[in-house]
């Protein structure tokens, strides 16, 4: 079997009932996919399987075998932030961090395929995914900057804090 | 022990595959029997992956529509504006990803939030098994699907449907109690229940006084047997399907 993973290409060796998401961290060492409830109830192992928002955690390898995959490490680098990941970090959309992964492929994915910034259209995109520290409410303003297609200032937060005095990305 | 694993790339092959299905464990989207394996549950010795068995797709030839068993739940929302009632169904099911997975077939085979609504379009089931392949009323394949691979569904247009839920407490939760109505292009209603006992059922004492909405939803009761589970009481769902039933028949004659 043979995945694209965030643009490079690999032969897979685990099992074909092995869970992407366990490929992906296990074998591929690409970490961001998280596994939270393995039961496609958290969203937080979402990834895009050619173009469409998957759980890593419910589809066999096998399934997607010669697939695209990308991940959050496919969308940016650290010194190069794609605009979601820009508006995340701007909107301090993140608190312990566990569930963003997912949060982002989803918001991607769905700004991938027309999506406003219309909150109730959001939520219904973000509505399989759980945010146990329950900063929705910066999530989705996030997802709509980014749908938007605001620029952001990643010297401070939305709210107006210095990047720095939150030891943020400066 | 590592499992047997087949990956079908037609029709005709799954069905060869398939066989009588003893000892076949079928993975379609994957979103149910993924967690089985992954939770240690289930240790498949032979499983069918039909993600490449071309059994997924929406066909409509005039006025009937074939659904593939691995179609995608999602992608029922593309029938919104030719049933309503199917699409609106399909919406409500979990979420954008997890209904981008999940397949039709597995649905109905399932946990069923899609039953009640393809049991009041009469649908008719095609599977495999031991015997061949055979061609039924949905309402008889999900009383006897134990061993069979459904292979697609198939139904006519109705002139009008509508469908009624109960609110989710949570996104993922399966269907509480739902009730969905059809009219059909001869003018006779058909409703049907997801979320009573067992699988998903016809309600015919209701469909019989259709034209009275409150006798309909008074007579519901008797078509069905509720059961107490995690999600409700089957004292709750006694309640409420009478006003479920009330407002399909509404929405039906609004919509007519």
């Amino acid at each position: 079997m043979n995945l694209t993973v965030n643009g490079v290409e690999s032969t897979i060796e685990s099992g074909p009932l092995t869970s992407l998401l366990d490929v992906l961290r296990d074998e591929l060492g690409v970490t961001s996919p998280k596994a939270g409830c393995e039961q496609g109830g958290c969203g937080a192992c979402t990834v895009i399987v050619d173009g469409e928002p998957r759980r890593s955690c419910l589809t066999p390898v096998a399934s997607v075998d010669g697939a695209s995959v990308t991940t959050v490490e496919g969308l940016g680098s650290p010194e190069d932030m794609a605009p979601i990941q820009q508006a995340f970090t701007h909107h301090y959309a993140a608190q312990c961090g566990f569930c963003t992964s997912g949060m982002m492929m989803a918001a991607q994915a769905y700004i991938d395929r027309g999506g406003s910034d219309d909150p109730e259209a959001i939520q219904e995109a973000l509505g399989g995914h759980v945010c146990r520290c329950t900063g929705y409410v910066k999530i989705i303003d996030a997802v709509g900057a980014a749908a938007r297609g605001d620029s952001f200032d990643m010297t401070v937060t939305a709210a107006g804090t210095a990047m720095t005095n939150l030891g943020g990305v400066v | 022990m590592a499992s047997e694993v087949l990956v079908p790339s037609s029709p005709a092959e799954a069905v060869e595959l398939f066989g009588d299905g003893a000892g076949t464990t079928v993975v379609g989207g994957g979103t149910v029997v993924v967690p089985e394996m992954s939770y240690g549950r289930l240790h498949p010795a032979r499983v069918l992956l039909l993600t490449r068995a071309g059994l997924a797709g929406i066909t409509t030839a005039g006025t009937t529509v074939t659904i593939g068993a691995t179609t995608s739940v999602g992608a029922l929302i593309e029938l919104e504006g030719h049933v309503a009632a199917l699409a609106a169904c399909a919406r409500n099911v979990a979420d954008y990803e997890v209904r981008g997975q999940a397949t039709v077939g597995g649905n109905l085979c399932g946990h069923g939030d899609l039953q009640g609504c393809l049991l009041a379009l009469d649908a008719t089931a095609r599977s495999t098994g031991a015997g061949g392949v055979r061609t039924e009323p949905l309402e008889e394949f999900l009383a006897n699907r134990g061993g069979r691979l459904l292979l697609d569904v198939t139904f006519e247009l109705p002139a009008a449907s509508a469908f009624v839920v109960l609110d989710y407490p949570h996104t993922h939760e399966y269907t509480v109690l739902a009730v969905t109505g059809v009219r059909t292009a001869g003018g006779d209603t058909r409703l049907a229940a997801t979320g009573v006992a067992g699988a998903g059922a016809r309600l015919r004492s209701a469909e019989a006084l259709a034209s009275d909405p409150d006798a309909a939803a008074a007579a519901a009761a008797s078509d069905v047997t509720f059961v107490d589970d995690a999600l409700a009481s089957a004292w709750y769902r006694e309640q409420t399907l009478p006003v479920l039933v009330r407002r399909v028949l509404n929405q039906l004659e609004e919509s007519a």
